[in-house]
């Protein structure tokens, strides 16, 4: 999974939130002798997380430095490097001989895009970006740190939102055309009209009625996570990861990975099957 | 009032003593013209769109500047870039009357590449100036209209992590030409202790970059208590965490204006919720001298700057040097010399008759 904001939208906090355990360090910001980076960075951290027997290896790809500096022209070039770089990976190895049994997966499944509240519409950074990677990933836009807006405001700033995705043509998980049947169908059409869900995320507790809850506090009172009335969080987790992750994973095996493969092998007459036992240029 | 007059007032309270001339009135006098000459005042509001600078610029004044405005969407702002809108409003209160112009600048920060913009609001800003300066050394000086920019609030994102890279590359760009007010935006976004910790930072982050902020003066030591009290809460209250609202919500039995979230209702004039009373008061309390600071301080370095430039309408790129200028003439006569020497050895070879010589 991979989240491209700009700093300070809450990434880290939301990805920890959503799996319940500290698989993003978070940033203070830039250090006082730090830098900011002259381009978009790519930090990859995994982590193996276990729930009732199974086991997940989760990896989160940080994007630090997206948007933040004054040109941000080309900004997702590396993103669309890296992303490109797995599917590369995957395709070498199984275009090999003699292949691994289980081929490591390190493409990305899935990229939570998260938008800044403010209130009005999308930025520009947000419609190119999205324009160019909803063919090679699932984007999942996710309206960060939501507790900036009312719950009229926050109605009003979705269905701008929808209605400026659409007119861009940009086609956010759960994309329409990959629909199986009409349960399917029915089931995401339900999801889209609710995207982009607004969230906020917390690691802290605090007593609300008698139960602990995540949440924020301020002077005028507790923002719950998991409380529906408050924000979409919920919603977000059940649909990322209790009924989706699998699809997500098929979706971008079938046909992000599909894509990239036909495209790599349509130019340069394709691609030469390596033996393992040939990885040496000197050889050839 | 200083020490000479607080010895008259006490000796000749009674306006018949002998020795009371009278000039003691003149403050009310001055106070009765400027009532009826009214004020000016003009604001600048700097942000990324969506900070809630309309909302509060609204708030702070209780009007409405925007009546019909309309929100452009990600696709319209693709084309656009910082335009200078300044929208002026006569409000009065207790029959003083205040002009007040409030100058947006949508569009700053929109752009995918924000390289560019700020050089639009630099130029609106040199171009008061300059036109105040046309004007005040006219002949006909009686009626200058004063449109420079007597102070500017700067918006910046509760989101981030402090100041971002465009933040500290504008206010630089300008702390030299106006008073900058650093506001934070939004501030319901944040816990309290959140907002200690952005305080902090962009504190440190704007001595970092020697940005020059506008520094509320320190009361004088015969205001009273209450007023130096006030003073010092505003100075460490900077930058200012606000929250604008014009909409009232019912709240433990009264209305107030604030705005209404599942969890709680946000006070807009609540102290303890956020700074928007403070911003008020430093406004309000501190106008007169905003503008002393504009007269004397911008005003004057740019008249200064201009003059010693001597009339010339636009600045030249770099004040040259005659030393670069002989330079760089003696490295013009260099190159035509050495163009010189290519040609006449290209005839040179024509004559031997070596046939074709390429075209250099």
């Amino acid at each position: 999974m991979s989240k491209p904001c700009h700093s300070g939208l809450g990434k880290s906090t939301l990805v920890n939130t959503l799996f319940k355990s500290q698989v993003s360090r978070k940033s203070t910001g830039w250090a006082r002798d730090e830098k900011i980076p002259k381009t978009v960075e790519i930090k990859s951290v995994s982590h193996v997380i276990e729930e009732g027997g199974v086991k997940m290896k989760l990896t989160v790809v940080d994007t630090p430095g997206f948007g933040d500096l004054i040109n941000n022209d080309n900004c997702w070039d590396p993103i669309s490097k890296f992303i490109n770089e797995q599917y590369e990976k995957f395709l070498k190895e199984e275009v090999n001989i003699t292949r691994k049994k289980r081929i490591p997966d390190t493409r990305v499944h899935c990229c939570l895009y998260f938008i800044s509240p403010t209130g009005h519409s999308l930025r520009q950074l947000d419609i190119e970006f999205m324009k160019r990677l909803s063919h090679s990933v699932n984007i999942i836009p996710v309206i960060a740190k939501a507790d900036t807006m009312t719950i009229e405001e926050r109605q009003d700033f979705k269905q701008r939102v929808r209605k400026e995705l659409e007119m861009s043509g940009i086609e956010f998980y759960p994309q329409k055309e990959f629909d199986e049947d009409m349960e399917d169908k029915s089931d995401n059409d339900k999801i889209r009209e609710a995207m982009p869900f607004a969230v906020v995320g917390s690691d802290k507790e605090y007593q609300v009625n008698g139960k602990r809850v995540l949440g924020r506090k301020t002077a005028w009172g507790i923002v719950e996570v998991e409380n529906p009335n408050h924000c979409e969080f919920a919603q977000l987790r059940d649909f990322l990861i209790r009924s989706h992750l699998q699809d997500l994973k098929e979706v971008t095996h079938n046909i992000h990975y599909e894509t990239y493969r036909a495209k790599r092998l349509n130019e340069n007459g394709g691609l030469h099957p390596i033996s393992s036992s040939d990885t040496q240029e000197s050889n050839l | 009032m200083s020490q000479a007059e607080k010895m008259k007032q006490g000796q000749f309270t009674n306006p018949e003593t002998p020795g009371y001339v009278g000039f003691a009135n003149l403050p009310n006098q001055v106070h009765r013209k400027s009532v009826k000459k009214g004020f000016e005042f003009t604001l600048m509001v700097v942000g990324e769109s969506g900070l809630g600078k309309s909302t509060l610029i609204n708030s702070l004044f209780l009007t409405d500047l925007y009546p019909e405005r309309v929100i452009p969407g990600a696709a319209e702002k693709i084309e656009r870039t910082v335009q200078i809108e300044a929208s002026t409003v006569e409000i009065e209160e207790r029959g003083v009357k205040l002009r007040l112009t409030v100058v947006d600048t949508p569009g700053y920060g929109d752009a995918i590449n924000s390289q560019d913009c700020f050089s639009t609001i630099i130029s609106y800003i040199d171009d008061q100036f300059e036109r105040y300066l046309h004007d005040e050394s006219g002949l006909n000086r009686r009626h200058i209209v004063d449109n420079r920019v007597h102070c500017c609030f700067y918006f910046i994102s509760p989101l981030g992590h402090g100041l971002k890279p465009l933040d500290v590359q504008f206010m630089k760009a300008i702390h030299n030409k106006v008073n900058v007010v650093p506001v934070i935006a939004k501030a319901d976004t944040l816990t309290l202790r959140e907002r200690e910790r952005l305080k902090r930072r962009i504190l440190d982050e704007i001595d970092e970059h020697g940005i020059k902020i506008y520094h509320l003066p320190d009361a004088e030591s015969d205001e009273d208590e209450d007023f130096k009290e006030q003073t010092r809460i505003l100075k460490t209250s900077i930058p200012f965490a606000v929250v604008g609202s014009n909409q009232q919500i019912e709240a433990k039995g009264k209305k107030v204006r604030g705005r209404l979230y599942p969890w709680g209702v946000v006070e807009v004039e609540n102290p303890e919720h956020n700074d928007f009373l403070k911003l008020r008061t430093m406004l309000i309390t501190h106008m007169q001298d905003l503008q002393e600071v504009t007269q004397d301080l911008h005003y004057e370095n740019f008249r200064s700057e201009r003059l010693k430039r001597g009339g010339r309408k636009a600045p030249e790129p770099e004040e040259m040097d005659k030393d670069m200028i002989l330079q760089e003439k003696e490295a013009e006569l260099r190159r035509m010399q050495e163009m010189i020497a290519k040609m006449q050895a290209q005839m040179q070879k024509h004559g031997d008759g070596e046939g074709d010589s390429p075209h250099v």
